[in-house]
């Protein structure tokens, strides 16, 4: 049965295309019928298990026997070719790439800055940078207007620019090197794209060292020095990681959230009654489109038995997180957009140690994008029908490219 | 009554558990978590439950109903 599986998937290459693009590749739905756990093939030859429940998928994720370290063999570098792989091994790790020891040291010393009463002194900023924007939405001479560039992508990165002390006059220069890394471009676009940005925030750092400021990178340069350190390189991979990891994501799930909302007007109209709601709804809405799916893969370390599979040590392991949030085991009629459903155990952010670390500015800048546009302009409408919008299947993480609304 | 640990060793810090019962949760200026009580109340043990299974790092377990 794996076999005919593997056959079937043969050329696994994510995204796979999605029949319907608010619901996961029909493959998904075969695959989990077999099995929780199945082998797959990739495009790049190798096999991998394929984590498709959501149980499954949370023990391997929490599983200290399962290394996220892409340098590793047998990780299933399912999205990466060889050259690519080339580039990988030649740079410092990142966070989400450490194991164990070296991954809390360097996540500890920067989760005091996310902390959930951290976060809510945000809250009013963010509120006028959420107004500020839509304020500039309503007085557009035209419409429609495309909201990926009004309001998804400018509020992430404003909001992350000033929290990182980075100035928001770059904000065109990072924004369109991140959006060409996680593109299928061409491998020398990326490598370029990657190059120039890594460049910009080796000089930042370099900047905030000798001038710091009231941010992020000048509080962890002041805690280092106070420990008699400064570990440049590791402030970069740090920059780095919080540059290109938060913008791009949210920006994807406020498109993703409008137009879901926007095509399930008797959900709307329940987070339209009753702020209240919104908390909940981001967190359904988080789940029904898990856009970094495949993000989340591991290789054994050693020989792990998971839901009655044994795992040797060096096979790859991919967590499907989009599966897994549409594991009908762990939540009902998956396939219903649910805004009241209880689905805060989704794990669109991952899970274990690496559970992202943005998880929770992202929930606010969400819940606070959402009840502000639907409150300002209750009349928003797409000026498309939502099956022809142009959907990311071209990107590592979902989304659309462009959102033509009008009201 | 129910009795919660939280071992500081294992948090990674994302909240889930603040989020999900601010009145048993809390975190340090560093991130990490710190019971406001080990013996959550009858209101507050179903959410203090929900919030284990939250927890991403298993830094949080139920020592006793
Ligand atoms: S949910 Fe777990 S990892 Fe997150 S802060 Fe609470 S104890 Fe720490």
């Amino acid at each position: 049965m794996t076999k005919s599986v593997a056959g079937e998937l043969a050329g696994l290459k994510l995204p796979i295309e999605r029949g319907c693009p608010f619901a996961p590749p029909t493959a998904y739905e075969r695959l989990r019928e077999q099995a929780p756990i199945n082998k797959v093939r990739l495009t790049s030859g190798g096999e991998a298990w394929w984590m498709s429940g959501h149980e499954e998928g949370r023990a391997v994720l929490a599983d200290p026997r399962f290394s996220s370290d892409k340098r590793k063999d047998g990780f299933p570098l399912f999205t990466l070719d060889a050259a690519t792989l080339q580039q990988l091994r030649s740079q410092p790790p990142l966070m989400l790439g450490m194991d164990g020891a070296e991954h809390s040291a360097a996540r500890r010393p920067v989760i005091g800055e996310f902390t959930v009463r951290r976060l809510a002194a945000l809250r009013p900023r963010i509120q006028d940078i959420v107004d500020h924007f839509i304020d500039d939405m309503l007085a557009a001479d035209e419409r429609p207007v495309d909201l990926v560039q009004t309001l998804s992508l400018p509020v992430p990165s404003l909001v992350i620019c000033e929290l990182l002390g980075v100035p928001y006059t770059d904000h065109d220069f990072f924004q369109s090197r991140t959006t060409m890394m996680v593109r299928r471009t061409s491998l020398e676009d990326r490598q370029r794209a990657f190059a120039e940005l890594r460049a910009y925030i080796d000089d930042l750092v370099t900047r905030k060292e000798s001038e710091p400021g009231d941010d992020l990178f000048s509080r962890q340069i002041a805690r280092q020095r106070q420990k008699g350190t400064l570990d440049h390189a590791g402030l970069v991979s740090l920059a780095f990681l919080l540059l290109t990891a938060g913008h791009e994501t949210t920006a994807n799930m406020i498109s993703l959230g409008v137009v879901g909302l926007l095509s399930h007007p008797e959900q709307l109209a329940l987070v339209k009654a009753d702020p209240g709601r919104t908390p909940m709804a981001v967190e359904e809405l988080l789940r029904y489109f898990a856009i970094a799916d495949g993000v989340t893969s591991r290789v054994a370390t050693e020989d792990v038995k998971i839901g009655g599979v044994s795992i040797k040590a060096g096979e790859g392991v991919i967590v499907s997180t989009l599966s897994a949030n549409w594991d009908p085991a762990a939540f009902k009629d998956p396939a219903e957009l649910d805004v009241e459903r209880g689905a805060r155990h989704h794990i669109a952010f991952g899970f274990g140690p690496h559970q992202c670390l943005g998880q929770n500015l992202a929930r606010m800048e969400l819940q606070i994008v959402f009840d502000t546009l639907f409150r300002r302009i209750p009349t928003l409408r797409l000026a498309a029908p939502a099956e022809d919008l142009p959907f990311k299947t071209d990107a590592v993480i979902y989304g659309v490219h462009e959102l033509p609304v009008t009201w | 009554m129910m009795r919660i640990k939280a071992d500081s060793d294992l948090c990674v810090g994302s909240g889930q558990c603040v989020l999900t019962e601010p009145a048993v949760f809390d975190q340090g200026d560093d991130g990490i978590v710190a019971l406001l009580t080990d013996h959550p109340d009858d209101q507050s043990a179903a959410q203090a439950r929900h919030a284990v299974t939250l927890c991403p790092s298993r830094a949080l377990s139920i020592l006793q109903e």
